[in-house]
């Protein structure tokens, strides 16, 4: 059987989640065998009424006051009990925040092992799971070599175009036990802190600013590149940690998501990460020294070349 | 307090990658090994944590891994004003965090830290898992992706970063394991005087046993190219009149 666990955000189904259900989905289909998906905890009745449509054996709800807020304790509890009782072959979920936060947990006290941030899976023979190593430059291929295994994927490992509506066969409530002492961490409500920055996903035109400028004093030259072409300022996120601009113009998993007509990219390494936030741009032109540079490997036009030699005569030359 | 920093010695960004004739592995005669970027925000956070709480805290940098490749980061954790270290030696290549985890939680455990540091991910596995692993074995709160902590009492409390801009306060019972995010703060350079002092402090090493694997690498690869892509290599002129030419006459931007 395939325990897929979904995830609330702020009252909606997360979108990782919509993916690991069609990937759950696809692993039923694949290895024969019974689908089951699980709302958990916080907002669990705006989890189970979105999840209606979605084809599989059984919907199971876990819901305790203890967990109506998000804790890595009670989560890692709760799921390892559903886990111990029902013996999933495989519990899958997309590689957000919260997986990386609690699931690691259940890993643990469960002694079963945690393939993360998967990016795709081959059914054949397996399954094997690919995944990014080593910064990006090379991937992998991971054999589980145990019973059960716990998987998260990274976004668009798979598509929710592919999910297929019928509902559950079946709901059913799951027994939680949970006491104070299970719960030893306290959280307080998420919040959102003002971002006084620009919307950097208004922008048709993007230059971004990775590490590979090499100093904040080459700044006023990137900038000046950008200011030529009438384009917004964008960058990974090495370059806000260090200060050198600040935090509403990173883009990626933790800053914005963007898709301008043009992303050209100034020193990115292009780590999933930074790419999740750009690689729907429509066009993607990027200057990188290392020619195996992981960016290259989504860009339209790969500059193999030095920033700091090309940007000030490529300003120059728009300039004129 | 008494502070361990989990850091780990990883690939430069600029060494170059290859696969070596096993196909599982890579080359690691052609790699400079520095601190993996998270941890060196880790250990700052120890080391302001131990400078604020003052009485006999102590940080602990513990790294697990080769003699060649790990040497200066314990170095490098030393001469930054980590107390002593822990050298994990461990010679085979695991790459299963289970199996990394129970390493640590093994030759941990009688040290009885209050605090467990780590980064929240390593930039060559990328797993994002062993801080959380080691607190669970440990029976330790855990938190993950802070960027910022408060020491208050019996508790610390962690502001963790969490999607799209948004954040949570969480608050931990002592022992505790957090995994800190990158940007939480200003990582210090080691002084002269810290690294001449380096030598003198304590390093103790202990040998790993990895027990076996729950997972493991089938094979290394370079990923496919997912485009079309158009190389543009040359000298800078030829270059610039390239891209002159894209922006102009292809995507007619400028
Ligand atoms: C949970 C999590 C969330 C994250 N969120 C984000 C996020 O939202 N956004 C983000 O960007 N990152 C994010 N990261 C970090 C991400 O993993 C990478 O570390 C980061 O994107 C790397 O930034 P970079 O490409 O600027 O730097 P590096 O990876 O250091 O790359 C620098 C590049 O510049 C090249 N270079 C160096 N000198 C020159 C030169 N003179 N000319 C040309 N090229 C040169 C190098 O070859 C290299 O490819 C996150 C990480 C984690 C774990
Ligand atoms: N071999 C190691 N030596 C020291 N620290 C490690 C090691 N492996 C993992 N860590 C720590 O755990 C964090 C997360 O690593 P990972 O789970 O591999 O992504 C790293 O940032 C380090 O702080």
């Amino acid at each position: 059987m395939i325990l897929v666990v979904l995830e609330n955000q702020r009252g909606k189904i997360h979108p990782f989640s919509m993916e690991a259900v069609a990937a759950g989905q696809k692993f039923a289909e694949q290895l024969d065998c019974k689908l089951f998906i699980l709302c958990l905890g916080e907002k669990v009745d705006d989890l189970k009424s979105q999840a209606q449509n979605f084809k599989a054996n059984k919907l199971i709800t876990a819901q305790h006051t203890m967990i109506d807020m998000y804790s890595a304790d009670g989560y890692s509890k709760v799921l390892s009990d559903v886990i111990s009782e029902l013996s999933p072959k495989y519990v899958l979920m997309g590689h957000s925040y919260m997986v990386r936060d609690f699931l690691p947990r259940v890993s643990a006290k469960l002694n079963i092992p945690f393939v993360s941030d998967i990016i795709s899976v081959d059914f054949n023979g397996g399954p094997n799971f690919s995944k990014q190593v080593f910064n990006a430059k090379l991937a992998t291929n991971i054999e589980v070599n145990s019973e059960q295994a716990l998987l998260s994927f990274q976004s668009a490992a798979f598509s929710s175009d592919d999910l297929k509506d019928g509902g559950p066969d079946e709901e059913v409530q799951f027994n939680v036990e949970l006491s104070s002492n299970d719960i030893k961490s306290q959280s307080e409500p998420e919040f959102q802190e003002s971002s006084s920055g620009v919307d950097l996903t208004a922008a048709e035109l993007i230059v971004s600013i990775g590490r590979g400028i090499e100093s904040e004093d080459n700044l006023p030259t990137m900038q000046s590149l950008a200011d030529a072409m009438g384009a917004e300022v964008a960058s990974s996120r090495p370059v806000v940690d260090m200060g050198w601009l600040p935090p509403y113009r990173q883009v990626g998993s933790s800053g914005q998501v963007i898709s301008p007509k043009l992303y050209f990219s100034l020193g990115v390494s292009g780590a999933i990460q930074h790419v999740v936030g750009m690689k729907g741009s429509k066009n993607i032109l990027a200057i990188n020294k290392d020619e195996d540079a992981p960016i290259f490997e989504i860009a339209d036009y790969a500059v193999i070349g030095d920033v700091l030699e090309i940007v000030p005569k490529l300003t120059e030359e728009i300039n004129k | 307090m008494k502070i361990a920093v989990l850091t780990k010695a990883i690939p430069s960004y600029e060494s170059s990658i290859r696969v070596d004739s096993s196909g599982k592995w890579i080359d690691e005669a052609m790699v400079n090994y520095v601190v993996n970027e998270s941890d060196s925000y880790a250990l700052e956070e120890a080391l302001q944590i131990k400078e604020n709480v003052g009485g006999d805290s102590e940080v602990v940098v513990v790294t697990l891994g080769s003699e060649a490749n790990t040497s200066k980061v314990i170095k490098d954790g030393l001469a930054k004003g980590a107390d002593r270290g822990i050298f994990i030696k461990n010679e085979s290549t695991t790459t299963d965090p289970l199996s990394i985890a129970k390493l640590f939680a093994d030759n941990l455990k009688s040290e009885n830290f209050d605090l467990i540091f780590s980064g929240l991910q390593s930039d060559d596995m990328g797993s994002g898992q062993t801080g959380v692993l080691v607190g669970e074995m440990l029976d330790m709160s855990t938190a993950t992706l802070a960027i910022e902590t408060q020491v208050e009492g019996d508790k610390i409390k962690v502001k963790r970063e969490l999607e799209s801009g948004w954040f949570q306060w969480v608050s931990l019972p002592f022992p505790s394991s957090i995994s800190i995010q990158s940007g939480i703060n200003e990582p210090r350079y080691p002084s002269l005087k810290g690294i001449m002092g380096a030598k003198r402090k304590e390093l103790n090493t202990l040998e790993a046993a990895p027990s076996d694997q729950s997972q493991s690498f089938v094979n290394l690869y370079i990923p496919k190219n997912e485009k079309v892509t158009e190389k543009i290599e040359g000298d800078a002129d030829t270059i610039v009149a390239k891209i002159m030419d894209i922006l102009k006459n292809k995507l007619k931007v400028i």
